[in-house]
């Protein structure tokens, strides 16, 4: 239990975890379930339980496609993405800890890759 | 004459040159006068929700008050351009704090507190030329073409704050379709996510997600899928394994307004 992450995720998100009433609504629409070792409820959950350092050690916070899924689809508005984007960017704020660099980038390129998908890509896995 | 600001993006002048070219010829066909505001910055692809993250939203608030200082509303056509852009107005508009941290960092003649009403180009073909006067203009009707309309997630999520059509049964594509004379498929995969950025991350997804989208579609007999959106437009081309056609939105509508040479083979 890591009271200082709790406190910084939760302001960061701005989610009231409380509100969870555990349907799993979240996770059983989310399009990277299959990809992550803790799923968008559990992160809710882990969150109110103040375990953040197991979702920052994790690469599930990296498969989120902010696809805002599991925020529209929440019947009790709890916002779950907002917690996975909050525990990520504690995560990748940490020196050192950037998850995408810059000089991987031309290995990554073919002719048709968007911009989009590098500036987006760098918005989530890098500070 | 209506005359918005228009606002590309990054893509739009590169990698997805179609989706602009032909959403400017056609607006100009349509009565539409589109003025690109200068030095606008790119958006960032993404709009962070965390509350204290400041920095990142400034790009799109310039964009929203550069439209607020002209006096006209925003149009965008990329997808995440949008997604970005009408997120951040709503949340400058919803929270004070996060305006006066914008507003400080910004420091703009007036401070910019959500003003500018934002549309996307279906938004504007819907709401300001209509559907109806948009078929009365089409001279090459996708006539017996069956098209599937792909949203994929960032025309309609969060809808509180994209409050551009029901996120679960929208029908915004599907009416265009219909006003250039196609006849839309309706499939369940065509809300759901691409993959995205996760192509950067994980082919392995990337190919998983977009073939899931590409499979619902074909299965419903489409002819050909629709987007908005460059980047879904590159994981349904590339990373989805199907040969089902992929093709902008703009482009079937330049073409039903003759403005391209028909192929509607």
């Amino acid at each position: 239990m890591n009271n200082n992450l709790k406190e910084q995720v939760l302001r960061s998100s701005g989610v009231n975890v409380l509100k969870c009433m555990r349907c799993g609504k979240c996770s059983g629409t989310c399009p990277s379930y299959d990809e992550m070792e803790y799923h968008p409820h559990q992160f809710v959950y882990m969150v109110e339980k103040g375990d953040i350092e197991t979702l920052m050690n994790s690469k599930s916070i990296y498969k989120c496609l902010t696809c805002f899924a599991c925020v529209d689809r929440c019947p009790r508005n709890v916002e779950p993405a907002k917690v996975v984007e909050a525990v990520r960017l504690a995560a990748i704020r940490k020196q050192g800890n950037n998850h995408l660099i810059a000089d991987s980038i031309p290995e990554m390129l073919d002719e048709d890759l968007p911009q989009q998908a590098i500036v987006t890509a760098f918005r989530k896995y890098t500070k | 004459m209506n005359t918005f600001t228009y606002y590309p993006g990054c893509t739009l002048r590169t990698k997805a040159k179609d989706l602009d070219t032909y959403a400017r010829s056609s607006a100009e066909a349509l009565g539409i006068t589109l003025e690109e505001p200068e030095n606008w910055q790119c958006c960032g692809g993404a709009y962070t929700t965390a509350k204290d993250e400041i920095a990142t939203k400034l790009s799109a608030v310039r964009t929203l008050n550069a439209a607020k200082e002209a006096g006209r509303p925003l149009v965008t056509v990329c997808s995440a351009c949008h997604n970005v852009i009408k997120q951040t107005n709503y949340d400058i508009s919803k929270d004070e704090e996060m305006a006066a941290k914008v507003n400080n960092y910004l420091k703009l003649d007036e401070p910019y507190t959500g003003e500018t009403t934002v549309y996307h180009y279906l938004e504007m073909l819907r709401d300001v030329v209509g559907f109806d006067n948009l078929k009365k203009q089409v001279v090459n009707p996708f006539k017996g073409k069956k098209i599937a309309a792909y949203y994929g997630c960032l025309l309609l999520r969060p809808s509180k704050a994209l409050a551009m059509d029901d996120p679960e049964n929208p029908t915004i594509i599907e009416d265009f379709i219909k006003a250039i004379g196609g006849t839309p498929v309706i499939y369940a995969q065509r809300n759901e996510c691409c993959g995205g950025y996760i192509t950067m991350e994980d082919k392995a997804q990337a190919s998983k997600r977009s073939s899931k989208v590409m499979d619902s579609a074909k299965e419903q007999g489409a002819d050909m899928i629709i987007t908005a959106c460059p980047l879904c437009l590159y994981n349904l081309k590339k990373n989805s394994g199907s040969d089902l056609p992929v093709y902008y939105f703009t482009e079937l509508l330049a073409e039903a307004l003759g403005l391209k040479e028909a192929n509607n083979e």
